[in-house]
């Protein structure tokens, strides 16, 4: 259970992890992050068994058309609607929809979706049988965390990143432009997601439906932990984990979706600024 | 350096004169006036009766859905954007359902009880997210009735995935198409008027400053629960009306659709103006049941229209036409 509820927080930290990122650097919350993960993973599906591409070009390729994605729709869309709240949600949220929505239509649902694990098989972790894919997407997220957190911290553009983040009209007058690094934060928050599915997909079949739970899962993860801290993400993540998992051993699988829900509004009824939030959010959310 | 043109917009000679109400003198001035505001109006209630019986139907869909337009406007007037308006719509249908399934009590007690409860309890529901600004509250209303679904779902209380059915119905169409129309013109009017009204600047500061409302020694929380109640309260009609006019309700009252036609008509018609949405509702209406055919490729269309208007024509239909029946341009 202690595994499980570990691997489960993994899981869910690596689905918010480009969202916050987006929002805490652009202030762009993209609507869209569902549809990218499904997307992502169907992108794989389909360079895998329709061209016939290894898995890692496969998995290589997905993960850049959808960070050109994520790009595209800030350089072209976005770009006219900064500042205006109302639209952007509108837009990102409307532009998720019809991703989503095509899939369903052109019928994208059934058993024959499905990502291969990369390495099959279980193996015994105290006590308990896991099976290797589960052990990979720990592995894979935790490092992840670690780059995010290396990039983000001691690279030129991940600083020029947090300059944005804090103030972009500084960071504009010591030569940083805002816009192209929003546009950046979007295609690394799309190619996170995407990676995110590559993932996690192999432990179920691609779904549309899929799209809505990951949107709705890091948007309470990001609520919960607050927002542009890749720590209270982590933080977040695990509280959502662990309660998912305890909720589906103890009570009934079926209202561990319900969870998220619950958690976030006993936490907002508390500390409206989330966890970890910093009194700047506390100002923009209340 | 090259003289850039641009465009000039100067008020028509009759608008100037008829801004002031006293000054209207002559028959073709309260033509002018009231023509746009008169005509519209005359034109759907005379229409409705006439159409054929399908589209009898079809306008009594969309009427409903233009009152969840306008009270989603409403919302989006006071600054709480909502991604699901759906929730709304959904607890005003559930809670008429129930009246009516387990209880049995007619039409005429359960659409009203279900307005003024379903406002109360979906204000309830919202509470927690009313102190977030901004984008924050559109994440949580977002959130909400996806997981209230789930909770159905998973806990089968009220009907579970099927739903309650075989619901007392409204007592004929002409019934219905009156009440939906009476009912629509009076969201449009009441709320216009509310919102000219002293609490109605108090819901309009909360969007453009609330910090100033706050600094006045408002409650804004307050204020935020009134107009929650009040636009919910609307959906919650709305809810229970279909709730009847369909004679069933299930959890397709949570459905997407119903959250993002009433975003997809105030962009169409103008965001803020509360006529717009009418008619992007009645433009929206009978095209999507048009599309009906399409299955959910509708939500692709509807999704769409947004993007490309919030990005091409972000101000709307309705102000666009008000702008060109008031003002003159010309190129200096």
């Amino acid at each position: 259970m202690l595994v499980y509820g570990f691997i489960n927080s993994i899981i869910l930290a690596l689905i918010a992890l480009g969202f916050s990122m987006t929002f805490g650097i652009s202030r762009v919350a993209n609507f869209a992050h569902g549809s990218f993960y499904v997307l992502g993973g169907l992108l794989t599906w389909f360079f895998l068994r329709k061209a016939g591409l290894p898995y890692v070009v496969s998995v290589i390729a997905a993960v850049l058309i959808v960070g050109v994605l994520g790009a595209a729709m800030y350089r072209f869309l976005l770009v006219r609607l900064r500042g205006l709240e109302l639209a952007e949600v509108i837009s990102t949220f409307a532009l998720g929809l019809i991703i989503l929505e095509l899939m369903r239509s052109v019928g994208i649902m059934g058993f024959q979706y499905r990502l291969p694990p990369f390495v099959p098989g279980s193996v015994s972790v105290f006590g308990t049988y896991v099976g290797i894919q589960r052990l990979i997407i720990v592995g894979a997220g935790l490092f992840l965390l670690a780059i995010i957190y290396l990039f983000v911290h001691h690279t030129r553009l991940g600083l020029a990143f947090r300059g944005v983040a804090q103030d972009d009209h500084t960071a504009f007058t010591v030569g940083i432009n805002p816009d192209r690094i929003s546009m950046l934060s979007l295609m690394v928050g799309s190619m996170l997601v995407s990676l995110a599915a590559v993932l996690i997909l192999p432990l179920g079949t691609i779904s549309v439906d899929d799209g809505y739970d990951i949107l709705l899962k890091s948007l309470a993860v990001c609520i919960i932990g607050g927002l542009e801290s890749t720590f209270g993400v982590l933080a977040a993540a695990f509280i959502l984990g662990y309660a998912e998992v305890l909720t589906s051993m103890y009570i009934s699988s079926s209202l561990s979706m319900v969870v998220p829900l619950l958690c976030m509004l006993v936490i907002l009824l508390i500390k409206p600024s989330g966890l970890f939030g910093k009194h700047k959010e506390l100002e923009e959310r209340i | 350096m090259k003289e850039k043109r641009r465009r000039e917009r100067i008020d028509r000679p009759i608008k100037a004169v008829t801004d002031d109400i006293y000054c209207i003198s002559s028959f073709r001035e309260i033509v002018y006036l009231m023509l746009p505001r008169a005509l519209p109006i005359l034109i759907l209630l005379i229409a409705v009766f006439f159409v054929p019986l399908y589209w009898k139907k079809v306008l009594v869909i969309t009427f409903i859905m233009a009152i969840m337009a306008i009270s989603w406007d409403f919302l989006a007037s006071c600054g709480l954007i909502s991604l699901g308006q759906a929730l709304f719509f959904a607890v005003g249908a559930y809670i008429s359902g129930s009246l009516n399934h387990y209880l049995g009590w007619p039409i005429y007690l359960t659409i009203p009880l279900a307005t003024l409860l379903g406002g109360a309890v979906s204000a309830m529901l919202i509470f927690p997210a009313l102190r977030l600004r901004g984008m924050y509250f559109s994440m949580v209303t977002l959130i909400i009735p996806l997981m209230l679904m789930r909770i159905i779902e998973a806990t089968k209380i009220m009907g579970g995935t099927e739903g309650m059915s075989g619901l007392s119905s409204l007592p004929g169409l002409p019934f219905s198409i009156s009440v939906s129309v009476l009912a629509m013109f009076a969201a449009l009017f009441g709320l216009r008027r509310l919102l000219s009204s002293d609490n109605g600047m108090i819901f309009l500061a909360l969007k453009d400053n609330d910090r100033a409302v706050e600094a006045s020694g408002l409650n804004t929380l307050w204020f935020k629960v009134k107009a929650i109640y009040i636009g919910s309260a609307l959906c919650a009609f709305c809810g229970a009306f279909m709730t009847h006019y369909y004679m069933s309700v299930g959890l397709s009252a949570f459905a997407l659709d119903l959250s993002i036609f009433p975003i997809a008509s105030c962009v169409l018609g103008g965001i803020g103006t509360l006529a717009g949405p009418l008619l992007g509702a009645v433009i929206l209406g009978p095209l999507s049941e048009a599309l009906r055919s399409l299955g959910t490729f509708r939500i692709v269309i509807y999704s769409a229209l947004l993007v490309i208007f919030i990005a091409g024509l972000p101000e709307g239909i309705f102000p666009f036409l008000k702008r060109k029946y008031e003002q003159t341009e010309r190129w200096v």
